[in-house]
């Protein structure tokens, strides 16, 4: 298991490319119970959870693939798609509930042009909301990159994004 | 030093570390918890390093990282052990006069230092503030005093103490009386006694002898983050308590199961094992007793109903985290189908603070069924956002009012939730009742894991029990009908009536489905998932009825019960609104006061996050 | 066997230790509503329609049908307020349900359509979101339209636990949870062997099989009790049949060495017997040409020339090939016939070629 759970701001290994595949099953192997975790490393060296590497994993340890669909449906933290370079998690937990972010969130949504769970269609963005980050006293609070944010407004929320855009060299597609 | 082999060796090593801790002249600790860490607490960590380093004072000043200290509001924070002085808000740039004037010398840095907002004077000692001072931090105090990556630290501390204790000086039985004659009731949400439980694990026959301990670290409430700073500051106070309890109960293995969500308490947490086995205080044949017990690590995935018992088991068998009816408890029949028992983070703490204190001593703190203290998160509408450890029995007035400082910017309370989405919302005039289990039952809300959300007159009761009817219809797993379906018709209707389409008869629906749901769900999740309906329904029908029969959202949060206005006194027509708006509901001349359209405005407010003069209002 | 006893709805029930409340009440001629059960799977307690109220139980209903029965126990099956709770739950299933029993292929034969019969349940009091899926029609044997799902689970359930195959698991969760293969494959494309055991326990219209839609009401069929052909397992089945024929095949419950359960050979394998190939009389070649002829006229060829072959050439110049269909009895003679009457020990089945 890695110690530092972040995925953030990685390039993520092409799914046809098996052999990081293969060290995480080997390293696992014998583990009763450890998908979970066998998930998050391929997320984490993918990106996503591929259906190609899905098929893979089913065979190598010997799950019905179902099995595989099931629990990566279960579980919030899984995608079955790839994300965008940046991925950018709004918690609306209560405490930031209380402190309105969803006028954020509502933010992100116009700016970015996408709903949470989904991807600009360049792959620079994706956007997603959590049940609660567990920094309620920064609250409103995001994490971008792995990076978090606290006390956010919908002004901070678009500078955050307008930065990002510019320091990124991505095409503006914001639409102010 | 390398393994630990017997009591007698932990206590030399352990007097060693004092001697060597007590060489250094000062000891400094910046707050490194996940809150001060998004005010960049690193940088001033890394600056104070750098400092220290450049005037060759690494050997006089032991300088820690820390866990969370509390006080998330008013980070980062920096504590002088020598002093006794405490600074909030620091930059990396206030870091070399803190060296020079408090560190070196004996001053104070009087900006630095914490502000009371009642008369605003300056605090020097962390003890002196209100929001420390009517705390009884008998776990949370060593968040500040060590640094979580170091097990010399906690051993020097007394850390693994009690261990040694339980397996050498005291048997199991006698272990478990001493928790039940304390009066733990875990932590985790329904206040079940600790050592009842543990007796039936201890009892119960497994087929090859093989039984298991689990903390539960999957804390879901959405506003609550007790254990994530426990496991984050003091992680071996959960590897020592789980050892003890693996010791009461008679298991081998043991299972901390944390949520994703929290990278740096995953991290602390298993640098801590690696070194607590090296030390031969996990492992194999622990201090020469003969015990084997080992913990792994298992991560979740992201669902709050693995913080039930049945649904946790599930998901660390690698499975989808559905429960499944009980009994068989897992008391008799829990992971992979042995007798397993299951705490959460800040139940394992108190473990090793019972042995070390004596039951009857801890037996002292709190009321007459619930001991000892609790830790809640104190968030939302409050000015002291943090954490905050008080003795059982305080009362909600005082935590708000007193640790809390009250409600920002002199709006009304409303109301305090408790209990997560399992919880209620408990109203002013219940203020003054002592927090204990029996209680916030009583009120409808329960302990649970110890989130406490202040809400002030903005704050929308239908859209509060909306959002958690939201919350659980999106993390029930669907397994059975009435939390699947029911909770899904209960927030249909919830939505109708914030939208302004409210009957009385949907208040009539609401409260029979809300019976039967909890009468009739499968698990904990859905049969607590109307709380936060009843409690509202309750104690703020009015607002309900404000809503139904008037179409007026009183907190103005609803947005199809709301309209914006801009206050032509106040606007200067500098147009920041109207380039916002997504609708183009806004129009005025450049530098005339502008107006709203209200058939046109769709209410998602972003104008008034965008207006410079604070001009647009809703009612 | 040790025995115990408890109370239920008045009535003392000695039943054997292991047993649920829902057996132990069948036992006594209590009949429990159900809808997630099925006696050939593990016990699953999501439905619940079978909650019973049980004295000194700090939530007071249980699940009967994952409850083990226990001694003195006191337990009510039928109160105003359980009846309240199954209505209930029965209104938030319709709620989100198509409600087409008319030409719904399970009419008759569904577990949700009874219970609602059975309390009275017309129009759910809660109206909302419905599910939308597009009915799925992917291979020739097993439709698909989980809008009619009540997400028992005991599709994903009978291919798991009984027939070791796991096609199906749940989706997502919640609302938004359903039954199904992994990223939607067809049936065709997962390890689906078309057993129809997901459509044997579906209690509603959500499985069905595609060669028996529309050709008859449960009402409206004969059943017929037989033995499946196929084998020698001696699994029972009910033929369906309707004005003369087979129109579907199904497996009584707990009957038979099957208990249930079945292979898609005896499931689906009946489109033989209407069929315009199939023999009807016995066939004698005449001068190159397979002409009809009499069970005597044939049977008598036979003989003849097994006689004339033993005579000749001695017993073991001829074989037996004895067929997979025919029961362990009629195999059992088959062989005496070859080694007894005939004296040759050459014996052989058709499962070997």
């Amino acid at each position: 298991m890695e110690k530092e759970g972040c995925s953030c701001n990685r390039s993520f290994v092409p799914p046809e490319d098996l052999s990081p595949l293969e060290d995480i099953v080997e390293r696992y192997r014998g583990e009763r119970g450890a998908l979970i975790s066998v998930f998050h490393e391929i997320q984490q060296t993918y990106g996503y959870l591929d259906e190609g590497i899905m098929g893979e994993l089913a065979k190598k340890l010997g799950y019905q693939l179902s099995h595989l669909y099931g629990l990566a449906t279960f579980y919030t933290q899984f995608r079955l798609k790839p994300i965008g370079k940046h991925l950018i998690r709004i918690c609306h937990g209560t405490a930031c509930h209380v402190r309105n972010v969803r006028e954020v969130t509502e933010e992100a949504k116009r700016f970015l042009n996408i709903v949470p769970g989904e991807t600009t269609e360049d792959m620079y963005f994706t956007l997603e909301t959590v049940n609660c980050l567990g920094t309620c006293a920064i609250a409103p609070v995001l994490v971008v990159d792995g990076v978090y944010h606290g006390h956010m407004t919908p002004s901070k929320m678009k500078k955050l994004l307008e930065k990002m855009v510019k320091e990124g060299g991505r095409e503006a597609s914001g639409q102010d | 030093m390398a393994r630990i082999e017997t009591p007698a060796d932990l206590e030399q090593y352990r007097l060693q570390l004092r001697e060597k801790f007590g060489k250094y002249q000062y000891a400094v600790s910046v707050c490194g918890g996940t809150g001060c860490r998004a005010y960049d607490c690193i940088n001033v960590f890394e600056t104070l390093r750098e400092i220290i380093d450049k005037k060759d004072m690494s050997h006089t000043v032991n300088l820690r990282l820390t866990g969370c200290q509390g006080f998330c509001e008013m980070g980062p924070l920096m504590f002088i052990h020598k002093n006794g002085i405490f600074y909030v808000r620091i930059s990396p740039e206030a870091v070399e006069r803190i060296v020079e004037s408090s560190i070196l010398g004996d001053e104070v840095v009087e900006e630095l230092l914490y502000k009371s907002p009642a008369d605003g004077r300056r605090i020097v000692h962390q003890q002196e503030i209100p929001f420390y001072n009517k705390q009884r931090r008998f776990l949370l105090a060593m968040n500040r005093d060590i640094d979580p990556l170091n097990i010399d630290d906690y051993i020097a501390k007394g850390g693994y103490g009690s261990l040694a204790w339980a397996l050498f000086e005291s048997s199991s039985e006698e272990i478990i009386d001493i928790i039940e004659r304390a009066g733990l009731r875990g932590r985790g949400g329904a206040g079940f006694p600790t050592g009842r439980k543990w007796r039936i694990a201890r009892q119960a026959p497994s087929p090859d002898g093989i039984k298991y301990v689990i903390c539960n670290a999957d804390e879901g409430d959405p506003g609550a983050y007790m254990d994530r700073s426990l496991l984050e500051g003091n992680p071996h106070q959960v590897i020592e308590g789980m050892t003890i309890g693996a010791y009461a109960i008679g298991a081998s293995e043991g299972y901390v199961y944390v949520r994703h969500e929290y990278p740096l308490a995953v991290h602390h947490l298993l640098e801590a094992l690696d070194q607590a086995r090296e030390k031969g205080l996990l492992g194999k044949n622990i201090l020469g007793s003969g015990l084997d017990f080992d913990i792994k690590v298992s991560v979740g995935g992201g669902a709050f109903v693995c913080g039930e018992e049945t649904g946790l088991i599930a998901s660390i068998e690698g499975k989808r985290g559905m429960p499944r009816p009980r009994p068989p408890y897992p008391a008799n029949y829990g992971l992979w189908g042995r007798p397993t028992n299951i705490n959460n983070v800040e139940t394992w703490q108190n473990v090793p603070l019972i042995l070390q204190m004596g039951a009857d001593e801890y037996a002292k703190i709190g009321t007459e069924k619930s001991k000892g203290t609790k830790i809640f998160s104190l968030v939302g509408k409050i000015n002291n956002t943090g954490l905050v450890e008080v003795p059982m029995g305080i009362t909600l007035r005082e935590i708000v009012y007193e640790i809390g400082g009250g409600i920002p910017r002199g709006k009304a309370f409303k109301a305090v939730q408790t209990g997560g989405p399992s919880g209620g919302c408990i109203p002013a005039h219940l203020l003054d009742i002592p927090v204990d289990f029996e209680r916030l039952q009583e009120v409808g809300s329960m302990m649970g894991s110890g989130g406490m959300i202040v809400m002030d007159e903005n704050t929308c009761m239908v859209d509060i029990a909306r959002y958690f009817m939201e919350f659980l219809t999106h993390e029930s797993c669907g397994k059975c009908v009435p939390c699947r379906l029911g909770t899904k018709r209960m927030l249909e209707i919830l939505t109708k009536i914030c939208d302004g389409q409210g009957t009385n008869e949907n208040l009539e629906a609401l409260e029979s489905l809300a019976a039967d749901i909890k009468a009739s769900s499968l698990c904990a999740l859905g049969g607590t998932s109307p709380n936060p309906v009843l409690t509202t329904l309750r104690y703020f029908r009015d607002e309900y009825e404000e809503h139904i029969v008037n179409k007026r959202c009183p907190a103005g949060i609803c947005q199809a019960l709301i309209t914006l206005r801009i206050d032509p006194d106040t606007c200067t027509g500098c147009g920041a609104c109207l380039k916002i708006c997504p609708v183009e509901a806004i129009s005025g001349e450049k530098k005339q006061p502008h107006s709203i359209d209200p058939e046109v405005c769709i209410r998602c407010k972003l104008c008034i996050s965008r207006c410079p003069k604070e001009a647009i209002y809703t009612e | 066997m040790k025995h115990i006893s408890l109370t239920i709805d008045g009535i003392e029930v000695i039943t054997t230790p292991g047993r649920t409340i829902l057996e132990a009440a069948a036992e006594a001629g209590i009949r429990i509503p159900t809808l997630c059960y099925d006696p050939r799977l593990e016990p699953y307690g999501s439905c619940r329609v079978c909650l019973v109220e049980v004295e000194g139980q700090g939530r007071g209903f249980l699940p009967a049908c994952a409850t083990p029965a226990d001694e003195d126990m006191v337990v009510r099956t039928d109160t105003e307020k359980l009846r309240g709770i199954r209505r209930t739950i029965i209104e938030l299933l319709l709620s989100d349900h198509p409600n087409d029993c008319m030409t719904c292929e399970s009419a008759g034969n569904c577990e949700l359509q009874d219970l609602a019969y059975e309390y009275g349940v017309r129009k759910p009091r809660f109206q909302g979101e419905q599910h939308h899926h597009e009915a799925i029609v992917d291979n020739p044997i097993i439709e698909r339209d989980y809008n009619k799902c009540v997400l028992c689970g005991r599709c994903v359930r009978i291919c798991r636990e009984v027939q070791g195959v796991g096609v199906y698991d749940f989706a997502n969760r919640g609302f938004e949870a359903v039954p199904g293969t992994p990223y939607n494959r067809p049936l065709t494309e997962t390890p689906c062997e078309f057993c129809g055991q997901c459509v044997s326990t579906c209690p509603t219209g959500a499985i069905v099989s595609i060669p028996s839609k529309g050709k008859g009401r449960s009402w409206q069929v004969r059943k017929v009790r037989t033995t499946c052909a196929y084998c020698g397992c001696g699994c029972q089945i009910d033929l369906h049949v309707r004005d003369g024929r087979i129109v579907d095949v199904s497996s009584p419950l707990m009957v038979g060495p099957g208990e249930g359960n079945h292979c898609a050979k005896g499931r689906y394998g009946y489109g033989f017997v209407h069929h315009s190939d199939r023999l009807t009389t016995p066939l004698v070649r005449k001068e190159g040409e397979l002409v009809p002829a009499t069970w005597e006229e044939a049977l008598g060829l036979v003989a003849d020339r097994i006689s004339k072959a033993v005579k000749e050439q001695g017993p073991d110049s001829v074989a037996f090939l004895a067929s997979a269909r025919c029961t362990n009895e009629e195999n059992y003679l088959f062989q005496k016939l070859a080694r007894a009457v005939v004296g040759t020990n050459n014996v052989d089945h058709c499962a070997r070629l």
